[in-house]
Formats: C-alpha cells, sequence, structure tokens
C-alpha cells in the first residue's frame, strides 16, 4: 500500500488537521514508513489464532445502573470557547 | 424468499416497479443511567445538566458499561428470536461533528452483541409475514444540537450523549410502505412488551433510517438510499412513497440513482439529499481499545429468558384460541400490552367477543377523540365488564349500552358509578313486557294509518315503524321483540 498526496489530504481533512501544501508530500513519505513497518506484522502466520486484548486474562469491568454522576453544567462548559445558556455554542451547523 | 407475489407494486411509464426496503431503528434502552457513565437519561432536563466528564469526551476519562444495558440487549435479542452472542466486541466509528464530543460513537461494528433474528408483522388484511432481523448491536447516541436560537450559532446539549442505543437492522424484506410501516408499530409492541425502549418516537426514543432501492420484478436489487432519521410511523410512509417515486423517475428517464444519505423534509413531504454527510461515510472503525470484549455466560441468558414476558404474537394466538377472537379483533388488542391486559380484566368470567367489540368500537373510539391513553381509561375494565352483563342478561338494549357507555365515560372513574346504578337511577331499563311493547307498536300504527298502507306494499317500511317505536319507548324496548311485533302487526312474513 503506499499513500499518495491525494491521500494524505484526504486523511489530514478527515482528522481535521490542517496540513501546509509543502508538508503534504514528506508527510506522504512518514506514512509510507509507518506503515511499511506494520506490514512487516503480515509475515506472522495468525490463521486460528484469536486475537489477545489484554496480557492478563481478565473481563470487562461493569458498572450499575444508577445515576452517580452528572449536575455540574459549569464544569462541563468550563472550557468551552463559547457557552451561551448553558449551552456550548459552536459555528452554525445545518442541514 | 419467493419473490412470486408483490400486490404492492408501483406503476411507471416502462412498467410496475417494486420497491425493496430495508430499516435501520434506534431504540434507546430504558436504563437509569447511560451505557459507560453514570450520568442520567431522563428525558427534557436542563441542558447539559446530565452530562458525566466521560459523556463530555474530557482527557483521560474511561467508559465502564452499565450492566443493565447488556441485560436490555439481550433481552431484546431473545424477543426477536435472536443468536446471542456472548462475546461481542466495541468499536470506534470516527466522525467529526459538533454534537460528538469524543470524535467517535462507541458502536458495534464486525461482531455485534445479537445476530439473526426476526419479526412477523401483521398486515392490514390479517395476513402476515415475517421479516428477518440482521442483526442488534449496542451504541452510544450522540448529542443535540440546536439550530434555532441565534443567527450564527448552533447550540449543542450533550444530554443525550452518551445514552445507551440499541440499533436494530432487518434484512430488505419489506416490498412496502405500509409493510414498513406494520415492522416498526410490530417493533414498537415487542420492546414495550419487553420493557428494553418506551417506544416514544415523539421523544425521538425510537427513530428509523429507512433504505430504499427500486427494481423491476426478479431483477437484482437497485442501487439503495438511506433516509435519515424518520421519526414518526407516519414519515415513514411518506418518505418511502416519495423517495421511491423519484427514484423510479431518475431511471425511467435514463438516469441511475447514486447511492446517497438523504433527509426526509415532512413539510413538504419530500426527501433531499444530504452531502455534507457524504465524506464523513468513511467511518475508520477499529475495535475500542478502551473496553475489553462484551463477554457473559449462558447461565446469564438463560435467566434472562426465563424472565421474558408473553409477546405479541404469543398473546394473540392465545386471544383468539381461549376467547375466539378474529385475527384482526386480537390484533388490535395486543398491539399495546395495556390494551390486551384491560381486555382481559374486563372480559374475565365473559362473553369475549362483546367485551372485545366493546372494547375496540366504544372505548378506543372515546379514549382517541378524548386524546387518553387506555391506562388513563374513564371506564375501568370492571365497569365495562359489568356493562356486558347487563347487555348479555337483557336487561339493556345494545342502543342503550351506547349511551350508558358515554356516561361512564364522562362521569370517569372517580364517580366510581357502577353501569347498574347509572341505568337504575335514569331508568333504562330494556322493556321485555311483551304488553308493554305491543301497546307502543300499536300507538305508532295507529297514528300513521298512510304509512301502514305503504309498508303492506314495500315490506322494508317495517324499520321505519321499529325506529318509530324504539324512540316513543327512548330506545328501552327491545328491539327484536319491536321488530317481530311490527311485523306481525303489518302481516308481513318475517
Amino acid at each position: 500500500m503506499s499513500v499518495d498526496d491525494k491521500t494524505v489530504h484526504r486523511i489530514a481533512r478527515l482528522a481535521r488537521i490542517a496540513v501546509p501544501e509543502e508538508e503534504i508530500s514528506s508527510l506522504g513519505t512518514e506514512l509510507n514508513a509507518i506503515l511499511g513497518f506494520i506490514e512487516q506484522l503480515s509475515e506472522v502466520n495468525t490463521d486460528d489464532i484469536l486475537p489477545m486484548t489484554a496480557v492478563v486474562e481478565t473481563e470487562i469491568k461493569r458498572r450499575e445502573d444508577a445515576v452517580t454522576d452528572g449536575g455540574y453544567v459549569k464544569d462541563i462548559t468550563a472550557n468551552a470557547p463559547a457557552s451561551d445558556d448553558d449551552y456550548f455554542a459552536v459555528p452554525k451547523v445545518v442541514e | 424468499m419467493s419473490e412470486a407475489t408483490n400486490d404492492n407494486l408501483i406503476s411507471g411509464a416502462t412498467g410496475d416497479w417494486e420497491v425493496v426496503l430495508g430499516l435501520e431503528v434506534h431504540a434507546q434502552v430504558l436504563s437509569e443511567a447511560k451505557l459507560f457513565s453514570g450520568a442520567a437519561t431522563e428525558y427534557g432536563a436542563e441542558p447539559n445538566t446530565q452530562v458525566s466528564l466521560v459523556d463530555a469526551a474530557m482527557p483521560g476519562m474511561l467508559p465502564v458499561i452499565n450492566w443493565k444495558c447488556v441485560e436490555q440487549a439481550v433481552r431484546t435479542g431473545l424477543g426477536l428470536k435472536a443468536q446471542i452472542n456472548n462475546y461481542s466486541v466495541f468499536d470506534r466509528k470516527n466522525y467529526f461533528y459538533p454534537d460528538l464530543p469524543q470524535g467517535y460513537q462507541i458502536s458495534q461494528f464486525l461482531q455485534p452483541i445479537v445476530g439473526e433474528g426476526e419479526i412477523i408483522i401483521d398486515l392490514e388484511d390479517g395476513s402476515t409475514k415475517t421479516v428477518g432481523i440482521e442483526r442488534l448491536h449496542l451504541e452510544q447516541d450522540a448529542g443535540k444540537s440546536v439550530h434555532d436560537q441565534h443567527p450564527d450559532l448552533s447550540f449543542v446539549d450533550l444530554n443525550r450523549s452518551g445514552v445507551a442505543l440499541m440499533e436494530i437492522v432487518s434484512r430488505p424484506d419489506m416490498r412496502s410502505s405500509a409493510e414498513a410501516q406494520a415492522y416498526v408499530k410490530k417493533l414498537r409492541a415487542i420492546l414495550r412488551y419487553l420493557g428494553t425502549c418506551d417506544g416514544n418516537m415523539e421523544q425521538g426514543s425510537m427513530r428509523a433510517d429507512v433504505n430504499v432501492s427500486v427494481r423491476k420484478q426478479g431483477d437484482p436489487l437497485g442501487t439503495r438510499c438511506e433516509i435519515k432519521n424518520v421519526n414518526s410511523i407516519r414519515f415513514i410512509g411518506q418518505a418511502i412513497e416519495h423517495e421511491a417515486r423519484r427514484q423510479i423517475a431518475i431511471i425511467e428517464d435514463g438516469g441511475s440513482i447514486d447511492q446517497e444519505t438523504r433527509l426526509f423534509d415532512p413539510k413538504n413531504g419530500e426527501t433531499r439529499s444530504m452531502r455534507s454527510k457524504e465524506e464523513a461515510h468513511d467511518y475508520r472503525y477499529f475495535p475500542d481499545p478502551d473496553l475489553l470484549p462484551l463477554t457473559f455466560s449462558q447461565d446469564f441468558v438463560d435467566e434472562i429468558a426465563a424472565t421474558l414476558p408473553e409477546l405479541p404474537d404469543t398473546k394473540k394466538a392465545r386471544f383468539m384460541s381461549d376467547y375466539g377472537l378474529s385475527a384482526y379483533d386480537a390484533g388490535i388488542l395486543v398491539a399495546e400490552a395495556e390494551s390486551a391486559a384491560y381486555f382481559e380484566e374486563a372480559a374475565k368470567g365473559r362473553d369475549a367477543k362483546t367485551v372485545a367489540n366493546m372494547v375496540i368500537g366504544s372505548l378506543f373510539a372515546g379514549l382517541n377523540k378524548a386524546g387518553l391513553n387506555i391506562v388513563d381509561s374513564p371506564v375501568t375494565p370492571e365497569n365495562l365488564g359489568a356493562l356486558v352483563d347487563l347487555l348479555s342478561d337483557d336487561t339493556i338494549s345494545s342502543r342503550i349500552a351506547k349511551d350508558v357507555f358515554e356516561m361512564m365515560f364522562e362521569e370517569g372513574p372517580d364517580q366510581g358509578k357502577s353501569p347498574s346504578a347509572i341505568v337504575e337511577e335514569k331508568g333504562l331499563k330494556q322493556v321485555t313486557d311483551t304488553g308493554a311493547i305491543e301497546a307502543a307498536v300499536d300507538e305508532v300504527l295507529a297514528a300513521n294509518p298512510d304509512k301502514v298502507a305503504q309498508a303492506k306494499e314495500k315490506p322494508k317500511m317495517a324499520g321505519w315503524f321499529v325506529g318509530q317505536v324504539m324512540q316513543s319507548t327512548g330506545g328501552k324496548a327491545n328491539p327484536q321483540s319491536v321488530n317481530k311485533l311490527v311485523l306481525q302487526k303489518l302481516g308481513i312474513e318475517e
């Protein structure tokens, strides 16, 4: 798999990262190097091997169905660049 | 499945078209707290008051699963006669939107908690059809954007962010808007019976994405469009009808359908393209590294299975066999668990068909008109049953029964008056004394000699006399006796 400039643009856009035009090509080279590194993993035969999800045997942690959190609207919006009437305020997005 | 017959084709300029429909329904899980946080799920709270640091995606916060939501998903899966997967995986579905603070939705992609199942839908003509369920998975809801509060800004409320949803995906087995509507109705009934979703579409706790494509019968599937977030059964019908005709018009004009996401606009009944979502379709799913696979034992599933209530299909079959109801009546009564319970309470030890008629006729009409739910019915099941008793033992005529029902409905349960008390008080007992009825008939005949003459020529006129006698006796005369006497006295053969 090879990452061309067009793909770099696309990835940057999906990730909402502004990438200056002059960096596009060098980023592509870096991404290709990373992918090449990862592709080495496919040399190992993993047929019939279940994915390992944790290094020790453990199960997903559960919580009870009880309201134990929330009720601090000022803290929630404290870091927002803009808020109004306890809402987050963002540039207009209308479909 | 067989494609032999479809009575629901849409005719176009080049012949008949078949509509192929599949639905993805998002059903909000009934739970106190959210899927991965301890914030409340209650509807209608002040903005951002039911938001934890997890729901706001503050750095370093980790999701911990609410086990009740898992139980509810399994319960729903069992109700859909579906395969339950004791091992499933949460994935991140990545997209950028202001009401999605994480930048991804925690969902399930390749390994959902529930696999294939089925729903039997009830159609208008009393027939049924099986619609396949492809899967059910658990996922987080997003926040809510409000666009009409400010000229240049959208406001975001995260109260809904992180609330548990079940996405229930059907197979493309439906062939008309009526079938799609019947599917949503039936699914909603099952969820309500199970107590896993309140099915309240007005509050958004159930909404549907509708996949629509058209083809000539027997052809392979056409390209589909997905209509997002349709939030009422009526709109589902309208959206499908519009979208199918739009696609047919394009194809018949020599064009082709672009696979895309569309929005239904209830104001003009049309669907329109939602282009901004196109690029976002690259969701880059990957397993969420914050969550271990979702695992549970078969015992856990069996315990839930042991507590399943009687579901609509079983109840309907029982109503038909035990009470002798028609498929149509039984279907109407079991559509809501509360209606079914009301009927059974009222039908105890009585003629079930008469009770069913009164519940479906008088009661549902009254409730509908008054905008009331059956649990708030002014007429209790006991009193409705008692009224049927009065009708059955000929104490009152069916016409009077209607009046008494209306009086009970008006007075409400607080007045507590039994139907027999009302009948007694207002003197509404049916006159079965033949002598009294005969006198009333004689009186009417004597007063209308010209009509008597006409009736001898035209026996159908007899009905007019029956009506007059009923009127003169205030509806209390037994209609069968009146009819008999009128015919007898006019000399008309029965």
